[in-house]
């Protein structure tokens, strides 16, 4: 059981890795779109840490024109500790950005869903950013079977 | 469109809660939420019309806000949770892209 979770654990940091890369050091070539500006812009230029947030979105989506989103983040939610900001992002739209969700302690807890339009099958990010700057990361891939963004 | 605003349809999980019990809050108004990016049979692009803000107050308080895109899909759906801290109006508001406001209402009593 243990033996389970500690793999599964080396999995994600081996993927908060590539993330990290990509983010950092391969620069524009890899995104297609405005997604890793916004990001940047987000992050002001500091690499998220996989973890912490999780985004949750179907494997395959039939319908790209309104494809189920949901997060949620790790946090007490006290004005201590707190997520203020979350900022989710596409890879293979037109524009990258999706929506940018705000917090407060108010809150009680950072987690929201949506539905969202995907033009083709791609990944999808959420950035979490916490009230000491600290951020937070997570990608799922999404499978589009009929893309979203009309012709 | 000259149509009149669309009622927004709005969810609270609970109408009465305890102080600090977690309150979801599931909200959907009728949009467009025109992408800018299609375009007619003559080949112009549509311009885009979408709601690009959300707010919810709890008395006022900023709870939870939401600044959409344009991938966010028509008729946009939001459910998020706010800490009751005390009884009063929960105020729900969408701002369009041309500034025209829809805002949606409910209570919380809070024991």
């Amino acid at each position: 059981m243990t033996m389970t979770v500690s793999r599964r654990e080396a999995f994600a940091l081996g993927a908060g890795a590539v993330a990290v890369l990509s983010l950092g050091g391969v620069g524009p070539a890899f995104a297609k779109n405005d997604s890793d500006e916004l990001i940047k812009a987000f992050t002001g230029g500091k690499a998220p840490v996989k973890g912490k947030i999780k985004l949750d979105l179907p494997d395959i989506a039939e319908n790209g024109n309104t494809v189920p989103l949901a997060f949620t983040v790790e946090s007490p939610m006290t004005e201590a500790s707190h997520v203020t900001d979350v900022l989710i992002v596409a890879e293979g739209n037109p524009r990258g950005g999706l929506a940018t969700f705000h917090f407060s302690p108010r809150s009680g807890v950072a987690e929201a869903a949506t539905r969202i339009r995907l033009a083709e099958t791609q990944n999808v990010i959420a950035i979490a950013k916490m009230n000491d700057g600290s951020l937070f990361t997570d990608t799922r891939q999404v499978k589009v079977t009929i893309g979203g963004c009309g012709g | 469109m000259a149509t009149p605003a669309p009622r927004p349809r709005i969810r609270l999980d609970k109408k009465e809660a305890k102080k600090g019990d977690l309150v979801e809050v599931k909200a959907l108004v009728a949009h467009i939420m025109e992408s800018g990016q299609r375009k007619d049979k003559d080949g112009n692009v549509i311009p885009r019309k979408i709601i690009n803000k959300f707010t919810c107050e709890v008395n006022g308080q900023l709870v939870f806000a939401a600044d959409l895109e344009p991938a966010v899909s028509a008729n946009p759906y939001l459910q998020f949770k706010f800490k009751a801290e005390e009884t009063g109006k929960v105020v729900l508001t969408w701002i369009d892209d041309d500034g025209t406001k829809i805002v949606g209402e409910d209570t919380i009593t809070v024991s």
